[in-house]
């Protein structure tokens, strides 16, 4: 090691005590290899091959199978479906965090817990609910197709799936956040006279602005992924009734491979796209909590 | 004390926003989850069972278990060591991985599925090298037990990451001088504080791999007693139109992912407890680890 060469005393404690706290270069750099190898295998090889696999066949293949009608309606069908669930579940998780993260009342660690529920129900498990209630043997599946009304096996059975599944991700996040700001820069504002509605949107919204971007990347990608759950309420009719990953389970089954990768290689991307969102938003999100430090020390 | 139901605040919209929040969570979740249970009401008890218990279904909670519980431990002993070596060492490419932990989350489980699928089917990047070992990955049990990884892997390393992270480093320095080597300071203080929060880690990966259903359809091979997940086998009782069977199925599953929610909510509850007892009294870790020697 560097003690060798340095014959400085202090120079030699200070690395004898590096050397106590940490690993031999040996160990250090299998435990490096094994993780890199693990995450490679795990993470780098699916990537991989949803991309090359996408291209085997050449590009006018690729932007063929995005092009056909079925792969264009199920790509609408996709967005429809987030374009409702999210804005609903972010509408939701703003005044869940109001209540929960602001207030302090009786059952507010169950309601919590409720509301993580979604999180540990399978997908598919998750689907079957609103057969068995929506479905012609569910409870008001009578009802429903007496005047003519068709949920599962249409589209809003799939937009409630999907916002079943995705319930949870915005709430999750802010609720958190809004509870560690406290509530002393709002009753500042509402002193000064701000009323309820300007010192939410001009003192808490800012505050957590970055944690809410986070929860709504997070929740439109599960919404757009989202296969179990919108497969057993879908009825999987082609052109109607399919989403982009069910679109991709028929073309697979088919062995029509690069078809099935070219829409698979969409939400791949949409996959590498809410990543590196994460990454920026984290970023953003602790440099905007280092400037409140900073200002709070020159304040004192 | 007269019991408060609400703590006296000056914001406005406590009853707005409460209200909201309680009738969202009661249409979209409470009562839909409430209407599974009722229709399985409608079964006898002996039905039920007759169900529950049957072959197929018992050999499915085998399978969805069974290779779940391989996958967490999986999760847990790689997770440990992507952790360790995200927080403690530079190398590299770090940041890339590091953000490429959460692929899992992100990925939806179909692309998943197909991608591993053909990673490991016999001519695939790794099967055409498992396959002459005599290794057969996809549609096999060993394929539900790599799909489960997957799906699992960032839950260990993302609830070990911030605990490594608030270690302070003076307490290796202290069992360090205190005369323990390298290993102990990691067997005997560093591993008992981040074990919570791997355990916690562990039972998210579990869970959730026992409800996974898109990743794992593509590389099983759904075979009845052999490679049938328990949520495919739900599906298949739907398409048949049993509702009644796939009702009594699903409460299995719903009860067991309560139970693992519950767990999850204590152990969080442990690790945090420890956390607290860290800051308040310091180092507490150099105290077991002399009580330990």
């Amino acid at each position: 090691m560097a003690s060798i060469t340095l014959p400085n005393p202090g120079v030699l404690a200070a690395s004898r005590a590096v050397q106590a706290t940490t690993e031999q270069p040996w160990v250090r750099w299998s435990l490096i290899a094994i993780a890199v190898a693990f995450l490679g295998v795990f993470l780098f090889l699916p990537l991989a091959i949803v991309f090359s696999s996408a291209l085997e066949r050449g590009v006018s293949v690729y932007v063929g199978a995005l092009r056909e009608p079925d792969a264009m309606a199920a790509i609408k069908l996709t967005l429809i479906a987030a374009g409702i669930s999210v804005p609903l579940n972010m509408i939701f998780g703003i005044t869940a965090a109001w209540a929960i993260g602001k207030f302090d009342f009786l059952g507010k660690s169950l309601l919590i817990t409720l509301i993580d529920l979604p999180f540990s129900v399978s997908p598919v498990v998750s689907g079957l609910i609103y057969v068995l209630i929506f479905g012609l043997q569910g409870l008001l599946g009578p009802w429903l197709a007496a005047h003519d009304l068709k949920i599962i096996f249409a589209v809003p059975g799939i937009v409630l799936a999907t916002m079943f599944v995705t319930f949870p991700f915005v709430a999750r996040e802010l609720i958190p956040l809004v509870e560690a700001q406290g509530t002393e820069e709002e009753e500042a504002a509402l002193t000064l006279g701000a009323s309820g509605w300007q010192t939410f949107w001009r003192v808490t919204l800012p505050n957590v602005k970055w944690g809410l971007l986070y929860g709504v990347i997070l929740c439109n990608a599960r919404a757009m992924g989202e296969f179990g759950a919108v497969s057993v309420v879908s009825g999987h009719i082609r052109g109607r009734t399919n989403t982009m990953p069910l679109h991709i389970e028929i073309l697979y089954n088919e062995y029509q491979f690069a078809p099935a990768f070219a829409v698979a290689s969409l939400l791949a991307l949409l996959a590498l796209a809410t990543l590196l969102a994460k990454t920026v938003v984290e970023w953003k999100a602790r440099q905007q909590s280092t400037e409140l430090q900073r200002m709070s020390g020159e304040a004192l | 004390m007269r019991l408060q139901l609400k703590q006296k605040s000056i914001l406005p919209g406590f009853g707005l926003a409460l209200g909201f929040t309680v009738l969202y969570l009661s249409l979209l979740v409470l009562i839909p989850l409430s209407a599974t249970f009722l229709k399985a009401s409608s079964l006898s008890g002996q039905q039920f069972w007759h169900i529950v218990s049957s072959h197929r279904a018992v050999a499915s909670y085998k399978l969805s278990f069974g290779a779940s519980g391989i996958a967490a431990t999986i999760n847990l002993f790689f997770g440990l060591i992507v952790a360790w070596v995200l927080v403690r060492y530079n190398f590299p490419g770090k940041r890339l991985f590091d953000s490429l932990v959460d692929l899992p989350f992100a990925l939806p489980t179909a692309v998943a599925g197909i991608a591993l699928t053909t990673i490991y089917a016999p001519n695939g990047w790794m099967g055409r090298f498992l396959a002459p070992l005599g290794i057969q990955t996809a549609y096999s049990r060993l394929g539900v037990v790599i799909a489960l990884t997957f799906t699992g892997l960032p839950f260990v390393v993302r609830t070990v990451q911030p605990v490594l992270e608030d270690l302070d480093k003076e307490v290796e320095e202290a069992a360090a001088s205190l005369g323990a080597d390298r290993w102990q300071t990691i067997i005997k203080v560093l591993l008992p504080a981040v074990l919570p929060a791997a355990l916690t880690g562990f039972s998210m990966a579990f869970a959730r791999a026992v409800g996974e259903y898109g990743s794992v359809v593509f590389i099983s091979g759904n075979m009845p007693l052999k490679t049938e997940i328990t949520p495919l086998l739900i599906i298949t009782k739907l398409e048949q139109y049993d509702y009644a069977g796939a009702t009594a199925i699903a409460v299995v599953m719903l009860v067991a992912s309560f139970a693992l929610l519950l767990t999850i909510n204590l152990l969080q509850a442990w690790s945090g407890g420890r956390l607290k007892r860290a800051h308040a009294n310091e180092l507490p870790e150099t105290a077991e680890f002399e009580a330990a020697r």
